[in-house]
C-alpha cells in the first residue's frame, strides 16, 4: 500500500485492457541491455583507471630513479660535465627570475583585459573579435610563442637571449590563460553587488575597484597561480629564444639577499639582461645525453620540479576552498 | 563640508547627475587603458601572423627553395650539403605521432568522461578529478623523460625491432598527456545535458546504458567532437615529448617503430644548434612554424565552428 492508501501495483496498470507483466514488454532488449550496460560500466571504470595507474607508475618511476641522487649539494651546485657533481643551482635561480618577471608582465595586463571584457566592453564587433582571439591564442602551440619571442624580443627589441626576453615571451604565453581564469572569477561576483554600488551613485570604475575586484581577487589569484605553474614547466619557447643549456652562473651573480643590498642597481639593470637556464631546460639537457648517470640527475631534477608544481597547485586549491567557504556568508 | 553636502542635495533635486569633470576624465582614461590591455591580445596574434609570413617569405626567397618543392618533395635535408626542402617527412611524422596519441586519448578520455559524469559515485569522482588535473599539470618535458626512459624499454620487450627513438612510445605518452583534456572537455559537454532528458529516457523504459548511449552522448556530441578536434590540435603542436622520445630523423616512413621527426622537433633542433641568423636553415624554422600555425588554427576554428553551429541549446 502506498501513501494514498491505494494498492501500489494497480498504479503500474496504466495500459487499459492489457495487464503489464514485466519491463520486457516495454523494452524487449532489456536483459541484453542490462548485461551490455554492466560490461560497459566495467570498461569505463578500466579506462578511468588507466589514467590513475599511469600517474602512479610515472611518479613511482621518477621518484625511484631520482630520490637517491637528491642531496643538498644537488640544489647548491652548478651543472657540470661530471654527472655525479652536477647540480641545479643556476636552473633554480633562472626559474625564479622567470616566474617573478612573468608575473610582473602578465598579471596587470591579464587582469585589466579581463575587467575590460567583463565590465566595460560594449557588445560590438570589436569585442567579439577580441573574445575569439583570446580563445584562439590559448590554443596556439607554445613553440609558436617561442618563434614570436625570438623574432620580437630577442632580435627586434635587441634584448638578446636574456631573462627579460624569456619572461616577456612567457608573459604573452600565459596571458590568455590569466584572462580566461580572471573573467571566470569576475563573472562569479553577483550582479546585485554592482547594482547596489551603482545605485548609490558610484561610477563603473569605482564599482569595479571597491566591490568587484576585492570579491573576484581570490579567484583571480587561483587562476594566476595555475597559469604560472604552466609557465614553470614550459620548455619549448625558452629553448627557442635561446635559454642556454650549460649555465655555470646565476643571473647578475646575485645569489643572496646580501648581494642585493650590496648592489641593488644590478638587480634591476644587469640581472634581467643576463643569460639563463630554467629547470625544464636543465632536465631536457640531461635527458638528451646518452649517459645513464645524467638520466638519474634528470629524474632528481624532475622530482624538484614536481614538488614545486605540486606546492603551487596545492596553494591554488587551498585558496579556492577558502574562497568557496567564505562565499555564501558574504552573499 | 556641509556646503558640499547641500550643494549635492540641490543638484540631486534638480536632477543633475553628471560627474565632476575630473572624475569624468579619469573614468575615460581608465576605460581606455583597460581596453588597451584587451586589445593587446589582438596585437599578439597580428604580430605572430606578420612575423611568420614575413620571415617565411625570406625562406622562399632563397633561390633553391620553391613553394611547390616545399609541399611536394619527399626529402627534408636542410642541414646537409645536398639540401632538400620537402615538408612531407615532417608532416607525416607529426601526423603519425598525433594519430597514435589520439587512438590512445580519445576512447579513454571519452569513456572516463562518461564514467565520471554518469556512473561514478560523488566521492570517487572527487578523488578522480584531481588525479586527472595532476596528470594535466605535469610538464611535457617530464612526459618526454617518461617516454624515453620507461615506456620505450617496456614496449621493447614486446616489439624487438623498436628503436631507442620511435613514434610509438612518443605517441602513446602524448595520448596520456592529452587524455585529461579530452576527458574534462567532454565531461563539461555531457554535464550540460539536462536531467529531464535522462529522466524521460528512463521513464520510457530505457536502461541506464541505453540512456547514456542513445540520449546523453548524442545530445552532447557537438561538445565531444569539438573536444576531440582541440585534442588533435594540441597533439600536433606538442613539442617536448616528440623532441625527446621520437628522435630527429626526418625520413618519410609510415612505420611507428622507427625514429621520425615532427615539425615542432625540427624547430627545436635548429634553435638548439648555432645556425647563423638569416641563413637558409634559420629561415626554414619560420616556414615550418607557419605550416604548424596554419594547421592548429584550422583545427581550432573547426572546433569553434562545431560548438557554435551544432550545439543543442537547452533552457
Amino acid at each position: 500500500m502506498n501513501r494514498r492508501g491505494e494498492n501500489f501495483r494497480s498504479d503500474a496498470n496504466v495500459f487499459p485492457g492489457k495487464p503489464l507483466r514485466s519491463l520486457q514488454e516495454i523494452n524487449p532488449n532489456i536483459r541484453r541491455s542490462y548485461r551490455l550496460g554492466k560490461v560497459f560500466q566495467w570498461i569505463a571504470v578500466a579506462a578511468t583507471g588507466v589514467a590513475v595507474l599511469v600517474l602512479a607508475i610515472l611518479l613511482f618511476d621518477i621518484f625511484a630513479d631520482g630520490l637517491s641522487r637528491l642531496r643538498p649539494s644537488f640544489i647548491t651546485e652548478f651543472p657540470s660535465r661530471h654527472p655525479e657533481e652536477a647540480g641545479i643551482k643556476s636552473a633554480i635561480y633562472g626559474s625564479i627570475w622567470i616566474i617573478v618577471l612573468t608575473i610582473i608582465v602578465s598579471l596587470p595586463l591579464g587582469i585589466s583585459a579581463a575587467f575590460y571584457l567583463e565590465e566595460f566592453a560594449p557588445k560590438n564587433r570589436l569585442t567579439e573579435i577580441i573574445n575569439i582571439n583570446i580563445a584562439n591564442l590559448a590554443a596556439v602551440p607554445s613553440i609558436v610563442y617561442g618563434i614570436l619571442g625570438l623574432t620580437l624580443f630577442v632580435r627586434a627589441f635587441a634584448l638578446g637571449r636574456s631573462v627579460l626576453a624569456g619572461a616577456l615571451t612567457m608573459g604573452l604565453l600565459i596571458l590568455p590563460i590569466i584572462i580566461i581564469a580572471s573573467r571566470e572569477a569576475i563573472r562569479g561576483v553577483p550582479g546585485s553587488i554592482r547594482e547596489a554600488s551603482m545605485g548609490l551613485g558610484a561610477t563603473r570604475w569605482q564599482t569595479v575597484r571597491h566591490h568587484v575586484f576585492p570579491r573576484a581577487f581570490p579567484g583571480i589569484l587561483t587562476g594566476t597561480i595555475l597559469a604560472l605553474s604552466r609557465a614553470v614547466g614550459e620548455t619549448a619557447p625558452l629553448i627557442m629564444i635561446g635559454a642556454l643549456t650549460f649555465v655555470p652562473y646565476v643571473p647578475g651573480n646575485i645569489e643572496t639577499i646580501r648581494d642585493v643590498i650590496a648592489d641593488p642597481i644590478a638587480l634591476i639593470t644587469f640581472a634581467p639582461m643576463d643569460g639563463f637556464t630554467v629547470l625544464p631546460i636543465q632536465i631536457f639537457n640531461w635527458v638528451s645525453r646518452p649517459q645513464q648517470e645524467f638520466h638519474v640527475a634528470a629524474a632528481a631534477a624532475i622530482v624538484v620540479l614536481l614538488v614545486i608544481l605540486l606546492t603551487m597547485n596545492a596553494l591554488a586549491i587551498y585558496l579556492r576552498n577558502r574562497f568557496e567557504k567564505k562565499g555564501p556568508q558574504n552573499r | 563640508m556641509t556646503t558640499g553636502v547641500q550643494e549635492n542635495q540641490t543638484k540631486l533635486q534638480k536632477r543633475e547627475f553628471r560627474l565632476p569633470l575630473k572624475q569624468y576624465l579619469a573614468e575615460g582614461v581608465i576605460k581606455r587603458l583597460l581596453f588597451g590591455s584587451g586589445f593587446l591580445s589582438v596585437l599578439v596574434t597580428v604580430s605572430i601572423v606578420v612575423i611568420l609570413i614575413w620571415e617565411s617569405s625570406k625562406f622562399f626567397g632563397f633561390e633553391d627553395v620553391t613553394l611547390i618543392q616545399f609541399l611536394t618533395d619527399t626529402q627534408w635535408t636542410p642541414l646537409f650539403a645536398d639540401k632538400h626542402f620537402g615538408i612531407l617527412p615532417l608532416l607525416v611524422g607529426t601526423l603519425m605521432v598525433a594519430v597514435i596519441a589520439l587512438i590512445v586519448a580519445l576512447p579513454l578520455g571519452l569513456l572516463s568522461a562518461i564514467y565520471l559524469s554518469e556512473y561514478a559515485p560523488p566521492r570517487l569522482r572527487s578523488i578522480l578529478k584531481p588525479v586527472l588535473e595532476i596528470l594535466a599539470g605535469i610538464p611535457t618535458v617530464v612526459y618526454g623523460y617518461f617516454a624515453l626512459v620507461t615506456v620505450t624499454p617496456f614496449l621493447k620487450q614486446f616489439i624487438p625491432g623498436l628503436g631507442v627513438f620511435n613514434a610509438l612510445s612518443a605517441g602513446v605518452v602524448m595520448g596520456i598527456m592529452i587524455l585529461p583534456m579530452v576527458s574534462s572537455l567532454s565531461e563539461d559537454a555531457i554535464r550540460v545535458v539536462p536531467n529531464s532528458l535522462r529522466r524521460a529516457a528512463i521513464a520510457l523504459g530505457s536502461t541506464k546504458f541505453e540512456t547514456t548511449m542513445r540520449v546523453v552522448v548524442p545530445a552532447s556530441l557537438s561538445g565531444i567532437v569539438s573536444a576531440f578536434i582541440l585534442a588533435a590540435s594540441r597533439a600536433i603542436g606538442e613539442t617536448m615529448i616528440v623532441t625527446i622520445a621520437a628522435g630527429m630523423n626526418p625520413t618519410l616512413t609510415f612505420s611507428p617503430f622507427q625514429a621520425v621527426e615532427t615539425m615542432t622537433a625540427y624547430i627545436v633542433q635548429v634553435s638548439l644548434g648555432d645556425t647563423p641568423v638569416g641563413s637558409l636553415e634559420y629561415q626554414s624554422i619560420f616556414a615550418v612554424g607557419m605550416a604548424l600555425f596554419v594547421m592548429t588554427l584550422f583545427f581550432n576554428f573547426i572546433s569553434h565552428f562545431i560548438v557554435k553551429r551544432f550545439r543543442e541549446v537547452y533552457q
